[in-house]
């Protein structure tokens, strides 16, 4: 065996998996994992942990890999993480802990996502739970939103002995985890769920159909005797382009297109909620969430455009899920920003107006800046469009509540260490903090959360 | 789960329903809005509240058949359970925020046009309770499908009741009414008038010519009903609004109707499958002009 290399992962293949949801990547078996922790050498200073937002013992859970003990090394991950399962197949590994890893100078780094996915998979099918609490201390805290800023925080405070309840505003906890990250990427059932159900099992209530902001507000959650509450809502609302025919039938943002299907779950006939496929679908963005949807609508049955308007470089979605998309079938429209949705006499798509792009001088954000050349208009033939152009969070509760200050893009002000906000008692992390990110960055708000509510519980 | 206190049939399509929904009923008002789900295959089915007991702790609830979900719906009985409540969403009605001295000084008109009498209830009966009177016109197509008449009648200061085919009350439609009012020598300085679009629409028209600012309730194909999706954006005036979190209510004389009927055709198609599938079982297979079969 090449030692520079990583033990290949096994997965469906691209021509079967375009035509349903179960997930693509099969993830390792026992040998394997084995067989890559080996590759490991142990460095004395782990750059890979330095490379983790939650700063999980990386060298240390994998030396129980290569002794075998699994359930220790699942021990060792659930000291910083809460949701190993889902982070191993959606954290960015490449910019984050393989990114750092010595092994990757020269070769392959370390699997370690793939590693810890094994991890946390064998736990769930050997039974092995995060461990509880000894001793309840009787504080009540509110954590509102159960994606993963909520549920960290939820699940670290109940390690500490808090009485936690998440609320949750719609049916089904999990957040982006559940209406947000396609079926194929991440299993609701055999993953989220079993993630949720071990935040659970520390002794968390998860409170579903109440929309704090709208249902009662965060003083309401005073009154009815939390002590402290912890804001992971999340960044909810949808951009749109601003270009004109962008009401017409047939244009979507990416949230309702994924949540039609992930939460509702339209693509099962028995289901009631339906969707709007298409037959020509041109997903506008480069981000994961623009890679879901397309890979969504590819499975629906229709020819998938990604229409980005930087190049292949510039594109911010995990390297995985591009590779994949392409894979899959999906034609990758770069450098090409729409101008127009062509609307029909019946009010629906009949085509996407867009302009050819090159690249110019960097910009703000450090990415060469995309200008318009000229005498490049064309149609792209497509009977639907999904903007997936990021998201910002929901002014739901921000509105509501007095003392809760926001910036200018109606982001909550937070504390980056504690996520202590502007109002007493209350603290906030994740997307509704930083606007749209990452899963592990949410959870890592999450666990900043959850040691500053414990600190000023502590102290009062 | 929520469980249903009572249950009664308005018309053969449109059913009343009261739900055991406390956190709802505590904090709901007039111009709100909850969204319901049956089961756990069932759609999110968003309908204005038409009645809350705070007390008790119940929500009314009135909804007409018009896709799957909503025809399983109208099965359920005095006993039986939504899976999911959740509410209330959206903003009250403005016309709350009001002084009530300034509100006893207004002149109010209600226009109300088929189901669209349950939403309009809860905000008359909020007058009454706080000393207001106003005139109220519930229009309908026919006699069997005026709802909510009795209920109405005991808050309205003035209830005028019209058929389109004047099989009761007066005869013709909602604007016809306003017209005659006006001709009377009557006049309002705003109206409330939900109900169809096209009949908000045709209202919106009239009252625009009248000089009378209206209000209305649009009730947009949604999904989440917190403002995450964006399937029940509408263009009023210049701006892009979102019907759940910026709404219900609007201007109506800012409401891009036409554009709202055509977003409301959306799923017209899948909904007449599943509605079809629904009926016949299994035993559809094609030929319903909707399938592609």
């Amino acid at each position: 065996m090449d030692v520079l290399k990583k033990v290949p992962v096994r997965e469906q293949e691209p021509k079967v998996r375009a035509t349903n949801f179960e997930e693509v990547c099969y993830g390792y078996n026992g040998e394997e994992a084995v067989c890559e922790a080996f590759r490991c050498i142990k460095c004395k200073n782990p750059q890979c942990v330095k490379g983790c937002p939650v700063g999980i013992n990386i060298p240390g859970f994998i030396e129980k890999v290569q002794e075998g003990d699994i359930a220790a090394a699942y021990q060792i991950i659930s000291e910083s993480s809460a949701l190993p399962a889902i982070c191993g197949r959606v954290c960015p590994q490449e910019t984050q802990c393989e990114g750092k890893c010595i092994r990757g100078i020269k070769g392959d780094p370390i699997s370690i996502g793939k590693l810890e996915r094994y991890v946390a998979d064998w736990a769930k099918e050997n039974h092995v739970l995060p461990k509880k609490a000894e001793k309840m201390n009787g504080k009540k805290v509110a954590v509102i939103g159960s994606g993963p800023a909520g549920l960290t925080c939820a699940g670290d405070l109940a390690k500490l002995g808090y009485e936690v309840t998440i609320f949750e505003a719609l049916h089904e906890p999990g957040g982006v985890l559940t209406y947000g990250i396609p079926e194929f990427r991440l299993p609701k059932s055999a993953v989220v769920q079993q993630e949720i159900d071990n935040v659970k099992s520390l002794g968390v209530k998860i409170e579903c159909n109440v929309v704090i902001g709208k249902s009662m507000t965060i003083d309401q959650l005073f009154e009815e005797g939390f002590e402290a509450v912890f804001i992971g809502s999340g960044a909810g609302l949808p951009k749109f382009m601003g270009i004109p025919g962008e009401n017409a039938n047939g244009v979507f943002s990416a949230n309702e297109y994924l949540t039609r299907n992930n939460l509702m779950k339209a693509f099962d006939e028995t289901y009631d909620t339906p969707i709007s496929a298409g037959k020509k679908v041109a997903v506008v963005g480069g981000g994961n969430v623009a890679m879901d949807a397309a890979r969504t609508a590819l499975r629906l049955g229709a020819e998938t455009y990604i229409v980005y308007r930087r190049g292949e470089e510039e594109i911010p979605a995990r390297a995985e899920e591009v590779h994949h998309a392409k894979e899959e079938g999906v034609i990758f429209k770069l450098l090409t920003n729409p101008t127009e949705v062509l609307v029909d006499d019946k009010g629906w798509v009949s085509g996407l107006r867009c302009v050819e792009m090159e690249l110019g001088e960097p910009d703000a954000s450090g990415r060469r800046r995309p200008v318009v050349k000229e005498g490049s208009e064309f149609t792209l033939e497509v009977d639907t469009v999904i903007m997936a152009l990021g998201t910002s969070p929901n002014p739901l509760i921000s509105s509501t509540t007095e003392g809760l200050e926001t910036n200018k893009w109606k982001c909550i002000i937070a504390e980056e260490s504690n996520g202590q906000t502007t109002k007493e008692g209350v603290y906030a992390g994740g997307d509704a903090v930083t606007g749209a990110a990452t899963v592990i960055l949410a959870m890592e708000a999450g666990k900043a959360g959850a040691r500053g509510i414990h600190e000023y519980l502590s102290n009062r | 789960m929520y469980k249903i206190l009572q249950a009664e049939m308005l018309t053969d399509v449109t059913a009343l329903m009261v739900v055991e929904a406390p956190r709802v009923a505590k904090y709901c008002n007039p111009g709100q809005f909850v969204i319901v789900k049956l089961d756990e295959k069932g759609e999110r089915i968003p309908l204005t509240i038409c009645d809350y007991d705070r007390e008790a702790g119940t929500v009314t609830i009135v909804f007409q058949a018009v896709g799957a979900s909503t025809k399983k719906m109208l099965e359920l009985h005095s006993g039986d359970a939504f899976q999911d409540f959740v509410g209330p969403l959206g903003c009250a009605s403005e016309l709350i925020d009001k002084p009530i001295e300034e509100l006893k000084r207004m002149k109010i008109l209600f226009v109300a046009g088929g189901v669209g009498a349950a939403p309009v209830y809860p905000q008359v009966k909020w007058m009454k309770e706080h000393g207001v009177d106003v005139d109220v016109i519930v229009g309908a197509r026919t006699k069997e499908l005026v709802i909510l008449e009795d209920q109405m009648r005991e808050v309205a200061g003035n209830l005028i009741i019209t058929t389109d085919d004047g099989s009761y009350g007066r005869s013709g439609m909602v604007t016809k009414v306003i017209e005659d009012l006006y001709a009377e020598g009557r006049k309002y300085d705003i109206c409330v008038c939900i109900g169809p679009v096209i009949m908000m629409k045709f209202t919106c028209l009239l009252t625009k010519k009248l000089g009378l600012p209206t209000i209305v309730s649009m009730n947009p194909i949604m999904v989440d009903g917190t403002g995450m999706c964006g399937a029940c954006r509408l263009t009023v005036g210049d701006q892009i609004k979102f019907a759940c979190v910026d709404g219900p209510e609007f201007d109506g004389h800012l409401v891009n109707f036409d554009e709202a009927m055509k977003r409301q055709q959306m799923y017209k198609t899948q909904e007449g499958r599943a509605m079809l599938k629904l009926a016949e079982g299994d035993t559809h297979h094609g030929g319903c002009g909707h399938c592609g079969e």
